[in-house]
Order: structure tokens, then sequence, then C-alpha cells
């Protein structure tokens, strides 16, 4: 007992002080600054406010973003620079062709399936009494983590020949309806969207909850108002609702498709890949930490990177809007 | 008083309340299908798993709890000899300030953004956006290299060996560097969103940046702050990448999804153990998400129109 | 009340690491400290190791060093991850490295030594293996001509196993000619029964056991030349002789009549492939030594009469004497601190692999260990295979190959072979063209 508290201990007291002297310092730093008036004012905000983000993000992403573009035109040991050796082999290796044509599915599908029955969710759970235990419930499959999903989903696909018991529930459920379940990570191009549930089914909690946060942030005195105005229904929700959490909702979807294009333990677990069911994440983790060609793999996230330059363009374009209204 | 308004007003309600009340509950069913598999595999032997389908084990059950007992008291292991426990505590240590420290610094960082004018600001909140895709796992080596070697410009030290790689120091700083670009986007949405007349009364009356921060902008993106840290806590709480890189699988610092991922074992048919600490390790989430629950309150703006 | 039953679980959790300690220190005092005395006592040193090992292997490990580290002071740290592959590099590069760690591929060992940060072997290392393993064996732990890590664990793959009960039960007899295995396989088929079950299915690595089969026959048709020289790619996979090895693994493992369903066999775990063997579900699957532990997982019991046991994949060419593939674990170090020298001198040594040969389920090639070391009967006839002198061996060839062969198109088109019916042609010509140019 007192060996365990006294490794144990230490632990608390030290993440606590940790904290607390983190809000100290945040605290005198404000009051400190707070002081400076005229026009030093704003630049001294500005670095206090900005200054710790962006330091962080220069070391944590920033670098490590350009080495990997500069990787992606070297050799598999980063050591001799190549050109566009490793673009041509995307160009030319016809599994890369699948995995594009996979990828791009995927952030057609998922940020868009996710969004929506998040956002239909969040409504309908605004509607209803008691609406925390089935949002607590809904939520549940994020707070599992991807390993326990994956032994989830194992119970779900697994196929037995079909005059044997089934243990997947799929197989199952199939067969209940008198018909033959077949091997499903092998059906092409249905393995793919089955790939995609068990992404959704995880990840729909975030768009659920987000949304659901921004729905109570409507006023209710403008949706009161409207409602003497006679809009009711689809109609509230079409001319107020809706407008109102519109920036929310592509937030969830920006933010779906950030995560699809980077989803590979899913991939990776369930079919590592085989049967055309390859997403561009999974290939650059193969090709960088299995096969150790830091120039594939990087050429990899480049494209990454570029294919969300799209979301990025459209992002822009509405705040720019948005911020014209104000 | 706002909820009450709801309750009472028809207009509020898009679908009417049961057909949403049916529509949810039979998605929240489709969906807690599969954990309630998790759930009675956590309770079988491995040898019965794959003869027989969990919803048959339903039926006739002969479920027994030394799954749970090996995860929490120790299974003659070495490496769970104290059980998850220990790891556990280690989740705990690691999580709170991975969660707090990047949500401060997005929640400031996305103020700025969104309330201080400066040239460049839509530029720089684009370029940190965009950042989100910069896929963690190149980040690894360069990252570990600076906590080891520090950085240098020629034979100049721009930044010191921090020496914090296997501390959990380790473990913090690089959860909040990549936790950043999605909190400041997601707190974006929700700082700038704030009524505008709000915080020009605030700058009339003499307020500085600093004191609007924690007079206004701080108590009304609460449901935003907390929706997000739930997210935080729950990439970081369920993190395996992160955490064996900077740290270790050892006892003194591994979290617990990192031994969860071990205890599959050398013979990958740990499945029900694995199981039962998957469970486990549910618990803490659930909690800190019914506790911040609290904060999705309607109505906080109510009364301020933009 | 809650919290009094957190208590509880605190004192629990607290009361079974007291009793661990309590008998690791009772244990100290009978210890016979002499195979130590050439050590010198190095007390509060700390030795890390990395490996992919996990449990219950880790503690197995742990107890045939507490000897070792009871004597000389030395605590050994093990961490098991099984993202090692993954992880290894990443911080040896960040500069993170372990003191030491085992390493199951050659092919990563050459990678790593390419960092610059792998140690030469130490001269107490080079003089054990020098006098405990063959040249071969030393030659896979040897990268550029400079001797870096000593063998550690070895596996025998050149195995089939099978159930003696079903076996008799059935009236059949264990072969021991190719012909006769395929002539036992028609007389299952023709019972209705399933004669060779298979499973590629391993996350990320998935395909790797059709490597196993592949090597199996290429080494067994064409013998140690041949081989190597595929594994050099000197001999190309389109060779004809790889090619008409594969057309035999293909009437072997993607024979319909005898393994059922050939595609279902992509996606079939490989832990699972073969837990139906004490059952009869299936008669036969060729894995590798190791394969025994994951069968008794279910409680079936491993020996020559048991539920489970395995014989030795005949040979398919005479002039090929007792082909055997074998892989194995080499310990690499990234730090020449005293104590990291000693416990890397001590697990080369035959002290080292005696006491955890003892513990069971683990195979040497260190010529130090007795034979009568070995309790398993699986262990000691793999054992005897890799220790007879006319063996033809062959170290796993994916593991020799460049990583983007043996680690990946060779994965993956073997996946497609069995999985999407792939032709043979296509397959190596796939995994031709991945063939690193430099």
């Amino acid at each position: 007992m007192s060996e365990f508290l006294s490794e144990n201990l230490p632990k608390f007291s030290s993440v606590l002080s940790v904290i607390a002297a983190f809000f100290i310092i945040l605290g005198l730093i404000f009051a400190i600054a707070g002081r400076a008036n005229g026009k030093k004012a704003r630049p001294i905000a500005l670095t206090i406010f900005l200054g710790p983000a962006l330091v962080l993000l220069l070391a944590g992403l920033v670098i490590p973003g350009v080495r990997t573009i500069l990787f992606s035109f070297m050799n598999p040991d980063s050591n001799e620079f190549i050109g566009l050796g490793n673009y041509q082999w995307m160009l030319e290796d016809p599994n890369v062709k699948t995995i594009m044509i996979n990828t791009i599915l995927w952030i057609l599908v998922v940020p868009l399936f996710t969004a929506a029955l998040g956002l239909l969710l969040a409504v309908m759970l605004d509607r209803i009494k008691h609406e925390s235990i089935p949002k607590a419930l809904l939520f549940m499959p994020m707070a599992i983590s991807f390993v326990g999903a994956s032994i989830i989903f194992k119970f779900v696909y697994e196929f037995n020949e079909p005059d044997q018991v089934q243990i997947g529930l799929l197989s199952a459920i199939v067969k209940f309806f008198g018909m033959t379940p077949s091997d499903w990570m092998l059906s092409k191009p249905l393995n793919t969207f089955l790939l995609m549930i068990i992404y959704v089914w995880t990840q729909m909690g975030f768009g659920m909850v987000i949304l659901s946060a921004a729905i109570k942030g409507v006023p209710a005195d403008i949706v009161e108002a409207s409602a003497l105005d006679g809009a009711y229904g689809w109609r509230l929700f079409r001319n107020i609702t809706f407008p109102m959490v519109k920036g929310t909702f592509i937030v969830v979807l920006a933010t779906g498709v950030v995560g699809a294009l980077k989803v590979f333990d899913i991939v990776r677990t369930m079919t590592g890949g085989n049967f055309s069911t390859n997403v561009l994440a999974n290939e650059m983790y193969s090709q960088t930490f299995v096969q150790f060609d830091q120039g594939k793999g990087s050429a990899l996230a480049v494209i990454l990177f570029l294919l969300v330059t799209p979301i990025l363009i459209y992002n822009i374009q509405s705040l720019r809007k948005e911020r014209a209204h104000n | 008083m706002s909820k009450k308004i709801a309750e009472h007003n028809p207009g509020r309600k898009i679908f009417s309340s049961k057909i949403a009340t049916v529509v949810v509950w039979a998605i929240t069913i489709i969906w807690t299908v599969p954990t309630l598999g998790l759930f009675v595999t956590s309770f079988k032997s491995d040898k019965d798993i794959l003869g027989e389908a969990w919803w048959n084990s339903l039926l006739n059950p002969n479920f027994s709890f030394a799954n749970y007992k090996g995860v929490f008291l120790g299974d003659g292991t070495e490496s769970l000899s104290s059980g998850v426990l220990p790891y556990f505590i280690n989740s705990i240590v690691i999580t709170l300030p991975a969660t707090i420290f990047p949500i401060v610094v997005a929640t400031m960082a996305a103020y700025a953004l969104a309330w201080i004018r400066f040239r460049g600001s839509n530029f720089l909140f684009f370029s940190i956006f965009a950042l989100q895709i910069v896929p963690l796992q190149m980040s690894l080596v360069p990252l570990l290299l600076l906590f080891t070697g520090g950085a240098h410009i020629g034979s100049v030290q721009i930044f010191p060996a921090l020496g914090i790689a296997g501390d959990f120091a380790g473990i913090w700083l690089p959860h909040t560097m990549f936790a950043l670009p999605l909190a400041i986007y997601l707190l974006h949405n929700f700082i700038a969103g704030l009524p505008r007349d709000l915080m020009e009364a605030a700058h009339v009356d003499g307020a500085n940046h600093f004191t609007v921060f924690r007079r206004i902008v701080l108590p009304l993106s609460i449901p935003g702050i907390a929706s997000i840290a739930i997210f935080q806590f729950l990439w970081v709480w369920n993190d395996l990448l992160v955490a064996l890189t900077f740290a270790s699988g050892t006892e003194e610092v591994a979290p617990i999804n990192s031994k969860l991922a071990s205890l599959v074992g050398q013979y990958g048919s740990g499945y029900t153990q694995l199981s039962a600490g998957a469970f486990i390790t549910i618990a803490i989430p659930l909690i800190v998400f019914f506790s911040l629950q609290r904060y999705f309150v309607r109505g906080l703006l109510a009364g301020s129109v933009k | 009340m809650k919290r009094k039953g957190l208590l509880a679980v605190t004192a629990a959790a607290a009361l079974s690491l007291v009793a661990s300690m309590v008998t690791v220190t009772s244990a100290t005092a009978a210890v016979n400290c002499d195979p130590y005395a050439g050590y010198k006592s190095m007390k509060g040193k700390t030795v890390t190791i990395f490996t992919s090992i996990l449990e219950p292997e880790l503690t197995t490990l742990n107890t045939a060093m507490a000897d070792f580290q009871a004597c000389t002071g030395i605590k050994v740290k093990i961490e098991g991850s099984n993202q090692f592959e993954a992880l290894l590099p990443v911080r040896v590069k960040g500069n993170n490295a372990p003191d030491l760690a085992w390493i199951p591929q050659p092919g990563l060992l050459a990678k790593l030594v390419e960092t610059g940060k792998v140690k030469v072997a130490p001269k107490s290392v080079v003089a054990n293996v020098d006098k405990y393993w063959s040249k071969s064996w030393k030659a896979y732990g040897t990268v550029k001509g400079k001797f870096y890590a000593a063998p550690f664990g070895s596996n025998m793959k050149s195995l089939v196993w099978y159930s003696p009960k079903q076996f008799k039960a059935n009236g059949y007899t264990v072969p021991s000619t190719w012909s006769e295995m395929t002539a036992l396989a028609d007389k299952m088929a023709a019972k209705g029964q399933i004669a060779f079950c298979g499973g590629l299915g391993s996350g990320g690595a998935t395909g790797w056991p059709a490597t196993d089969w592949v090597e199996q026959i290429v080494l067994r048709d064409h013998g140690s030349a041949v081989y190597n020289g595929w594994v050099n790619h000197t001999v190309k996979f389109s060779d004809p002789r790889i090619v008409s090895s594969m057309e035999k693994v293909a009437s072997w493992m993607q024979n319909p009549k005898w393994v059922g369903n050939v595609k279902g066999i992509a996606t079939t775990t490989f832990q699972d492939a073969g837990k139906g063997i004490p059952d009869g579900k299936c008669m036969m699957l060729q894995q590798a030594s190791f394969y025994g532990n994951i069968i008794a997982e279910s409680g079936a019991s491993i020996s020559p009469t048991g539920d489970a046991f395995a014989f030795y994949l005949p040979a398919t060419n005479s002039k090929v004497t007792v082909p055997v593939v074998g892989g194995g674990e080499f310990t690499a170090a990234f730090a020449s601190r005293p104590e990291v020298v000693a416990v890397q001198t001590y697990l080369s040594s035959a002290t080292f692999a005696t006491s955890r040969v003892q513990l069971d389920n683990w195979i040497s090639a260190n010529s130090g260990v007795p034979l009568a070391a070995y309790k398993n009967p699986v262990d000691k006839l793999s054992a005897t295979y890799l220790a007879n002198p006319k063996s033809t061996f062959g170290f796993d060839a994916s593991d020799l190959m460049p990583a983007a062969v043996g680690a990946g198109s060779e994965w993956r088109e073997f996946t497609a072979w069995f999985g999407e019916g792939k032709s043979i042609a296509d397959v190596v010509k796939a995994i031709d063209a991945s063939w690193p140019k430099s």
C-alpha cells in the first residue's frame, strides 16, 4: 500500500503543481501586460495571445512539415536528392491509383455522412426529454479506444462458411433474412464502405456534440420571434436554425475531411490495406514505418496536404463572406 | 428559464418531439449494439468467443469476472503484476495537462485571431487550419531530436535541449502542439461568433484585451471550450503513438491505452481481457463527458442578439 | 462508500505488489552466483531493452535473467510493444534509443546501422558468438563486414501442425515424404475433411504466412544457392524456378479440394487459422514452432499423443538434404556503458540460453545449450533440426530482403494472389518491379 502510494502520489502532486504554476504565470503575465497602454498595448497583447501558439506550432508542425516536403524529393534514407522520382512512382504505380480513388471516396462520403447525421441528431436531441442518456450512448463510441473498437468490429464483420455458426453480427443478420453471407472484407467495393461505417460509428459523436452546442447557442428570442411569424417545423429549421449553425456545420464538415484523410488505423487493422481498400494515410504509414522509404512516404504526405486545399479555399471564401456581412 | 420557453413553445419544434424521440432512440440502439457485443465479450473466456456468437451468450449466460479481475489485480505476468491501476494513474497524469495547456493556448490564439485586428490575420488563421493535415507521424523524429538535442543554427544554440524525452513533460508538449490547429479552428468559430457590440462596449469602457478576454470571452465561450475539452481529453486518453514515442511503455509513465494494446499478448488471443480493459478505460471519459455536459446549456447568449 | 471500494482495490493492488517484492527478495537468498563470477558487481545500474516480444514471454525472459540481475545488481527493464518495428527507428533517429533491442529482421538491423547509432559488438560478445554459433548465424548479425548483433532466440518454420488424437481416430500416419503428405491430404479430402488450413491475416503485416510457404518450397525445390540468390534478387521472382515453386504452393495451399475456401485464407487471421486443429475442423497447418503456444491458448495439450503436435514439413527434392527455414532475433546495442556490455555478453552466453530454454517455449541456435535442456517436445524437435549439421538452412527470406519487398510488395501481392485470384505471372511482375533500384 505505502509502496503504491509513495510511487504514485508524487505524480499527482507534481501534475497539480505544474498546472497551478501554468495558471499563476499566465495570471502574472496578464496582470503585468495589462498595464501597458497607448501605442504599445496592441502589439503586446497580440504577442502574448498569439505568441505561445505560434512557437508551439512552428516547432511541432511547421518545421516537420517543411522537412517532409524536402524529404519527398529525396531517396528512402533522405540523404540524396532525386528530383521528382517519388512523384513519378505515384503516377506509375497501379496500386497508388486505387489508393487515390479510395481516398477521394472517403473524403466525399464520410464527412458528409458524419456531419449530416450529427446535425440530425443534434436537432432532434434538442426536442426530446432526457436527452443526456441517448446523447451519452451516442457519444460512447468516441470514448472507446481504437484497440477496443477493432475487436468490436471483428465481431461485426467476421465471416464463417455459410454452413457454420456465424459469430459476426452482419453475417448473422444477413443469414436471418435468408440470404447467404459473404466474406465481407473481400467484397469489392462494399468493403471500403464497411470500413467507412466504422469511422462514422466512432466519429459521429464529435459532430453531434459540437452541433448540439451550437444549436443551444441559437438565442431563444430569435426562435420565439419567428415562431410568432408562423415559422414551424422544416421552415423554421431551414430559415432560422440551419443558417445560425451553418458556420459550425461547415467546421464539422471540414474537420471530417481532415479526419477522413488521416484515417489509417481502421484500414490497417481490418484489411491491412489489401483487397483494394488501401488509402493514402495507410500507404504513407507503410512506406515510412514498415518499408522505411521516407521519400515515398513524404511524397504521399504532400499529396494529403494538397487534397485539403479545396476545403481550405472554400473555408476562406465563406469566412470572407461572413466578415463582409458583419 | 430559457428551457421553459423551449418546452412550451411549439414553434421551436422542427420535428414533433414524438418522431424525434423514436428516431433518436432507434439510432441510439443501433449505435450501442456493437458496444454491447464488446461488453458481453468482456465476460467470456477466450475459448468461447470464437465458437459462440455473443448475442447467443446473452441467452445462455456463462459469465465470469475473471477478465476484470486479471486486468485490475494483475494476471501474474511481470508487466501486469499490479494490474492496470498504475497505468490508469499515468493516463490521468498525462491527460490533465495535455488537455488544459492546449485549450488555454488555443483560446488565447483564437481570441487574437478573431478580435485583435492585425495585418495577415486571415492568412495566419488559414495557415493554422491547414496545419491540421501535417501527419503527426512526420513530426515524431524532428520533435524527439529537438527534445534530446535542442536546436542550433551553426554552433549557436537557439533552443535548449529540454531533456524531457521519457518524462511526462515529454508527452504533454507534443500533445499540446498537435492539438492546436484543430482547437484554434474550432474555438475561433465560437469566439468569432460572440456579439460585436458587447466587445465594443467593453473597449469603450476602457477595458483592455486582457480584461475583455477574462471577463467576456472566457465566460461566454464556456460551451465551446467544454465541448472541445472533451474531445481533446479523449484524443489524449486514447492516444498510443505519442506516448509510445516520447515516453516508453513501462509502468512509470505509460498510459493505460498503450498497456491495453499489448494485452493482446504475444500469441494474439487476449481478446477477452482486452475487452475488459477497454471497458474500464471508457469509464473516465464518460465521467468527464457527464460532468462537462452541464455546460452545454442554452441561453448563455439569450438577450444579446447580434 | 464509493471511496471505500476504490481504496479496497488500491489496497489489493498494493498488496499483490508487496507480495511480488517479497518473493523476489526471498529468492535472492538461494541464488548461486558462481556462473556470474566473471561479471563485475554494478549495483543500481539499469539497462533498458526494447522488443516486439509481449506477455507472457516477457515475464519468462525476466525470470530467466533473475539470477543474473540478483548477482550483478543490474536491473534489466524490458519493454514490449506490438508497434516495435515502427517505433524503434523513430526512437533511434530521435536520439531516444533504448540500450538494447531485440531485432527480428536482419534487414531492419542493416537500416539501423546506417543511422550510425548501433554499436559494434564488444569483444566479449564476439567471443561468445564465435564459440557458440555457426558462421551463418553470425553473418545475419553482420552488416558490411562489421559484426553488430548476437543472435538471441530462434524459431523453426518448417513444421506442420496436426492433431495426434485426430490422426489416431482416423487411422492416419504422419507423412515423411512430400508424396506421402499429398496422398494423405487426398485421403482426408475423400472423407470430406479439410486437409490444410491457413490464414494470412495479421493487420498491417497481412500476407506474411504466404511468404513462409513460398520460402519453404523454394528452399526445398532448389537448395541454398538459388534461395540465397533469390534473397539478393540475382534470381528474380519471375525466374522459372521461383515461378515453378509458387505453382507448387498454389497446388498445395490453393487447392480447393484440400483447403476448402481458398479466398477465405486471405481474410482469416493466422492466429485463428489453426484453432480448429484439436477438434479436427482442419487436419494440418504449416506454421512455425511458436504456433503451439497459440493452439495451447484454448487449453489444448501439445504432445506427440495430445491434441496438437507438429511434424517436419517433408523435403520435395532428394538433392536438397534436410531443408529447414528458420528465423530469429538479434540483440543490437545503442549504448556501450559497462552494464550494457555486461547484459549483452550475458545474453549471448550459453548460461542465459540454457536458463531461458529450461523455462520452456524457446529455442536457441546456441550450441552450448544441451538438447536435454528442452522440455517441450516441439522445441526439442525444432532444436534438433536447427542443430543438425546436414541441414540446408535458409533464414526467413522476407526478413532478409529489402523492406520495400519483404515487408511491402511481397505481403501485398501474395495476399492478392490468395484473396483476389491474381495470377502468378502478375504477382511476380509486380514484386520484381518494386525491388529497389540502387
